[in-house]
């Protein structure tokens, strides 16, 4: 029995090396991002007096301003990365894989209608939103919060930098689900199952969801290097996240200003710096192997 | 030919939702444009600002003033159209540099952030599509691995990092660049490399894509059959269709290039708009944010629809309904 | 544009040039190049020396002032200054209409008050008149001593009554622009620079020796610090301006040169808030703060830690001691650690008499500071990471912290809406007054909801005499329960400052407490 185009592609994935790689390389981020605040002998949120020392025997990674380890903290700041970027990108999935399903099989007014607003959203500078909803909604939710809930309030900016960037980058993944649904809702199974009677959502979750998985996924690899660094912008102009937590992009910010002639502590760039590259290039190249792999043209 | 002219149509009532969105998200933030460390001498004077700027109003009375709609009584007693406003092409005083107004801050900033755009646009397609190119057609050497690297390495450093890592090595070490402000033609490179950078990565990537899907299709090994020069192969036949992907990208990058110009214009000190985008938002001035995201709505939209059109020009199969 | 010949790195982008309406800084160092008042900023000691005014009598009960203007006092434009310019001048600036934010200063001079807060309309009721074309008389509430500093202040500036009248709020866009100072104004771009050039009506034109001056602006340290390393700024005026990470190493260089100002670095108490209304508390908080720790590893400028409000020399004025103040005075590191070992358990004893023996039940609460992004420092971050850690050390309470960006800062700051707040206060003139005054119960600067009647009386009462010893001990006395006794605010530090310029090729720059440096007086040795 030959297999289905999805398991084709996974097995086309698995015989692509690099891919292979940095899908274990990302695993091993993770697992350390995971276990190194928690084993480390240092606290990544407590200083020491060692201010500013560089890399070595008892700090890995060096000190920064208030002595506290970099290698601990450059982990708890991945954690906290990974976190934002994959969140932030399932938030986005979400709105978008069913904004772009609905607009895309309905079609017609409602589709014209749905991509308009896509066109609206596109057009608003992202940063103007962010900046306002970071404002405005965490007060009040902070609020609310402490009513409720007192132990989240300092996940409130968390939250909202999950939220936030997800809100600003399901816009393409809105179209290229639309497109796709599209292409596929005029194909003959789908219109086979629609004369024999199935109703519209069985034929979306059962027919077309399947088909949209591959195109998603690839999207889903390119959309998380995207958020992370939309993240690190917005930790450079003050708005990440907060003080005393850490994550690479607020790492990458203060590690930025060491970039001077006068005096280079280098390690509080380049450590950060080396961790997110590296990072990133594994989440491409993985990006890049699943888009091959579920490529349908080589099917 | 209709779609386009629909599309246009359709331009006006859609920066108008973007520009009403932007007029009441930014005025639902906490803090003022007149807020500060300092307090004003005294609650009379804060009214008196407050009311200067119609700060006072109702959100609606706001609105209307601000799309040039709002009729009241005027000192002569009279019943009239208060001045300015949207409709006559007023976008009024900027709330903090208050002797400016945003038509002359953006005047002022416009072409500049535009050089740098397009020189950037420039940089990153002469970066991008002949690495591209190569390591598509060289793929699986060294060089296709060296090329490929260093298009993904530019595209996961951030621009805040990469700039001033641009500034210390060429422009304060090795002393071969000015390392800010603009005028100079020698000025515009550091700018320009640190903003086309990433979008050089993008490039190539697409481009290598786009080549590598292009050199196996049957188009090509017809040619190739055919007996036409390698070369000729990959110039005349390989290139065009290659190029799509990057064509139909350049709408995004230049929108991209024009708003993601905060951080190069903030650290080389160019006065450009971009710095505008992001201060504005956090310093709370009203006018001079509605005035700039009116600005972009433009800009994108137009871009988008000329991209769009070039691509349907290019690409005969396209067909827009 | 050719290079002008001193390119000054002015600080952030100006907002506006009316030295009547403008509040920044930057503003005020550009606009105090074009317009000057009757009195102008002494470059050396930044107090108030003969401008436009020649010369003035006090009465002998110092509240009348007779001013005697040169002249020659003349717009750049030709116009002579005559006294009836300068009492035009005086009442707009307190018309509300003009909504001067700093029309505050004129609550000294008899009718300003009245005229500022609203009770008055009659501006002819401003204290101020023209005796003749060249002689004004000015009459006070009070007798007050730096009456002659404040005639500098941008705000008592004369402006051109006609170009007013005729284009209002955007007078300053006229061309050509009227000047009344030792520069005139020759473009202005946003975002870009504002030129100047020597004006040559000014009545001391003759000792101006740079002929175009160029302010530039920037946001962020490094590239300031760039743009003054490759020659492309000649001075970097702004404080703000300098990579405080560098500090330790840029002291050390011989263009970089630090100065103490009129400013202190504080945090307040929301007192209107549970725990915060008991000033047990308060007192606790207080003393675990390690203020020598913050200086020596955040700040690193050579700051002195301060338990009083007031910084030293404020005109003359030393300020009493404050609680902590034994940790403040001790030179070395074994003295500090002592009396930081005695402060540490005295803090312990008032928790628990508070009611928290070691943190126990106390709740969790937030600090707010205004986040530095862009490229701006982080010191307000990191002295907010240090504090979180010595009261979770010392005392054993949970403090959350809550950066903000500027706008919100400020307004939740305004409301109240905070429990414990980052603040700073720079003075205006060198007198103490300039700082007390923010924290009598009715000052819009307060933003604590300490009111104390005992506090405003002092005040009021120190306003009122004109013998200084004894104005002196009533300010100590106020100072003294605002610091020692009721500690609504934790004073940390006062400000030093840096700023940079090749003492070689640079010269007329001069530390003062006043932070004036008037671009009239630099001048490029060649």
């Amino acid at each position: 029995m030959t297999a289905s185009p999805n398991q084709r592609a996974w097995m086309r994935l698995r015989k692509n090396r690099p891919a292979m790689a940095s899908a274990f390389f990302l695993a091993l981020i993770v697992v350390a991002a995971w276990v190194v605040p928690l084993i480390s002998p240092h606290d990544a949120l407590h200083g020491s007096d060692a201010q500013f020392s560089p890399p070595g025997g008892q700090h890995w990674f060096g000190t920064d301003v208030h002595g506290r380890d970099l290698f601990t903290r450059v982990f708890a700041g991945t954690r906290v990365s990974l976190l934002v970027g994959a969140v932030g990108a399932a938030v986005s999935l979400v709105i978008g894989v069913c904004w772009g399903m609905v607009a895309g099989y309905v079609g017609r007014r409602l589709d014209g209608l749905m991509m308009r607003i896509v066109d609206v959203l596109y057009a608003l500078p992202s940063i103007v939103f962010v900046i306002v909803l970071i404002t405005t909604l965490e007060g009040l939710v902070k609020r609310w919060l402490g009513a409720v809930a007192p132990g989240f309030i300092p996940m409130a900016r968390m939250l909202f930098l999950f939220v936030g960037l997800g809100a600003v980058s399901w816009l393409t993944m809105a179209r290229i689900v639309r497109g796709q649904v599209l292409a596929l809702r005029s194909r003959p199974f789908v219109l086979a199952s629609q004369s024999l009677g199935a109703g519209h959502l069985r034929i979306l979750f059962r027919h077309i969801l399947p088909n949209v998985v591959g195109i998603v996924i690839v999207y889903l690899t390119l959309t998380v290097p995207a958020i992370i660094l939309y993240e690190s912008f917005l930790s450079y102009l003050g708005l990440g996240i907060q003080p005393p937590a850490a994550s690479l992009g607020t790492l990458l910010a203060e590690g930025a200003s060491q970039i001077n002639p006068i005096r280079v502590l280098w390690w509080l760039i380049a450590c950060p710096g080396l961790v997110l590259g590296l990072t990133l290039l594994a989440l491409n190249f993985l990006g890049d192997g699943l888009r091959d792999a579920f490529d349908p043209r080589t099917d | 030919m209709r779609y386009f002219l629909r599309r246009l149509a359709f331009l006006v009532p859609l920066v108008w939702v973007i520009v009403t969105l932007a007029f009441f998200l930014v005025r639902v933030a906490p803090g003022g444009p007149f807020d500060r460390e300092r307090k004003p001498a005294s609650p009379a004077v804060e009214r008196a600002l407050a009311e200067k700027y119609h700060l006072d109003e109702s959100l609606g009375s706001q609105y209307l003033r601000f799309l040039g709609l709002k009729w009241e009584t005027g000192s002569d007693g009279r019943w009239h159209r208060a001045p300015g406003g949207l409709l006559v092409g007023d976008l009024g005083l900027s709330l903090k540099y208050r002797n400016h107004t945003v038509a002359d801050i953006i005047r002022q900033g416009l072409p500049v952030s535009l050089t740098l755009g397009i020189l950037a646009f420039g940089f990153a397609m002469g970066f991008g599509i002949p690495i591209g190119f190569y390591t598509a057609v060289q793929r699986g050497s060294w060089g296709d691995w060296i090329g490929s690297l260093l298009a993904l390495v530019v595209i996961c450093v951030p621009s805040f990092v990469l700039g001033p890592v641009l500034i210390l090595v060429f422009g304060l070490q090795l002393g071969w660049f000015p390392v800010g402000l603009w005028g100079a033609p020698l000025q515009a490179v550091l700018p320009m490399a640190a903003l086309g950078l990433f979008f050089g990565g993008r490039v190539a990537r697409l481009m290598r894509e786009g080549m590598t899907q292009s050199l196996q299709s049957e188009y090509i090994r017809t040619a190739r059959a055919k007996g036409a020069s390698e070369l000729r192969v990959l110039l005349r036949h390989a290139f065009p269709t290659a190029v799509m992907p990057v064509i139909s990208y350049s709408g995004p990058m230049l929108a991209d290039l024009l708003t993601g110009s905060f951080v190069v214009e903030n650290i080389f000190q160019i006065p450009g708009i971009g710095v505008f985008m992001v201060n504005s938002s956090l310093s709370r001035d009203y006018t001079m944010v509605v005035g700039l995201v009116l600005l972009y709505a433009i800009l994108l939209l137009v871009l988008n629809l000329l991209v769009d059109l070039a691509y349907g020009l290019l690409d005969p199969r396209v067909r827009y309904e | 544009m050719p290079r002008a010949d001193l390119v000054v790195l002015n600080g952030p982008e100006i907002e506006t040039l009316d030295p009547h309406v403008l509040t920044g800084q930057a503003d005020g160092r550009v606009s105090g190049a074009l317009f000057e008042g009757l009195t102008r900023f002494d470059p050396v000691s930044g107090r108030g020396i003969p401008g436009l005014a020649e010369r003035w009598d006090v009465s002998p009960d110092g509240r009348r002032y007779t001013f005697h203007l040169r002249t020659n006092a003349a717009f750049s434009t030709g116009e002579p200054i005559r006294a009836e310019d300068f009492v035009w001048s005086w009442r707009h600036a307190v018309d509300p209409s003009t909504a001067a934010d700093y029309s505050g200063f004129f609550f000294y001079v008899k009718g300003g008050k009245e005229l500022v807060i609203g009770t008055s309309t009659n501006l002819a009721s401003l204290g101020i008149r023209a005796l003749d074309p060249l002689t004004m008389e000015v009459e006070l509430v009070n007798p007050t001593s730096f009456f002659v500093d404040l005639c500098a202040m941008r705000i008592m500036a004369v402006v051109p009554r006609w170009t007013v009248e005729r284009l209002g709020d955007q007078w300053v866009r006229a061309e050509p622009l009227p000047c009344s100072g030792a520069f005139e104004l020759v473009a202005w771009l946003p975002n870009n620079r504002v030129r100047v050039r020597k004006n040559p009506r000014y009545w001391d034109a003759a000792s101006v020796r740079p002929r175009v001056v160029d302010f530039l602006s920037s946001d962020s340290p490094s590239t300031a610090l760039n743009l003054y390393l490759t020659g492309e700024v000649d001075v970097l005026i702004e404080k703000n301006l300098i990579p405080l990470e560098l500090n330790d190493v840029l002291l050390k260089r011989p263009d970089f040169h630090t100065f103490s100002y009129l400013g202190t670095y504080f945090m307040r108490f929301n007192v209107t808030r549970k725990p915060f209304d008991n000033v047990r508390v308060r007192r606790a908080m207080s003393l675990v703060l390690d203020k020598w720790r913050i200086v020596d590893r955040i700040t690193k400028l050579g700051e002195r830690p301060t338990s009083a409000i007031t910084p030293p020399g404020t005109g003359g004025y030393s300020p009493p001691p404050g609680l902590g103040q034994n940790l403040c005075v001790a030179t070395n590191a074994a003295d500090r650690a002592a009396a930081f070992a005695a402060n540490v358990a005295e803090a312990k004893r008032l928790l628990a008499e508070a009611g928290y023996p070691e943190g126990r039940g106390f709740p969790t609460f937030t600090y707010m500071f205004n986040a530095g992004g862009g490229g701006g420092s982080r010191t307000h971050e990191k002295i907010a990471v240090e504090f979180q850690a010595m009261l979770q050390e010392h005392l054993g309470i949970q403090m959350e912290l809550r950066p903000v960006e500027w706008k919100t800062y400020l307004s939740e700051m305004s409301r109240l809406n905070y429990d414990v707040i980052r603040g700073s206060w720079v003075g205006d003139y060198q007198d103490p007054t300039t700082f007390l005054d923010c924290f009598l119960a009715d000052s819009g600067n307060n933003r604590t909801g300490w009111k104390n009647a005992r506090y405003d009386a002092l005040l009021e009462q120190a306003a009122g005499t004109s013998e200084p010893a004894a104005r002196v001990a009533l300010l100590q006395e106020a100072e003294t329960l605002l610091c020692r006794d009721e500690v609504p605010i934790l004073p940390v530090f006062t400000y030093t400052g840096l700023y940079s310029y090749d003492p070689n090729r640079v010269g007329g720059i001069h530390p003062n407490l006043t932070d004036e440096h008037p671009v009239s007086a630099m001048f490029l040795k060649r």
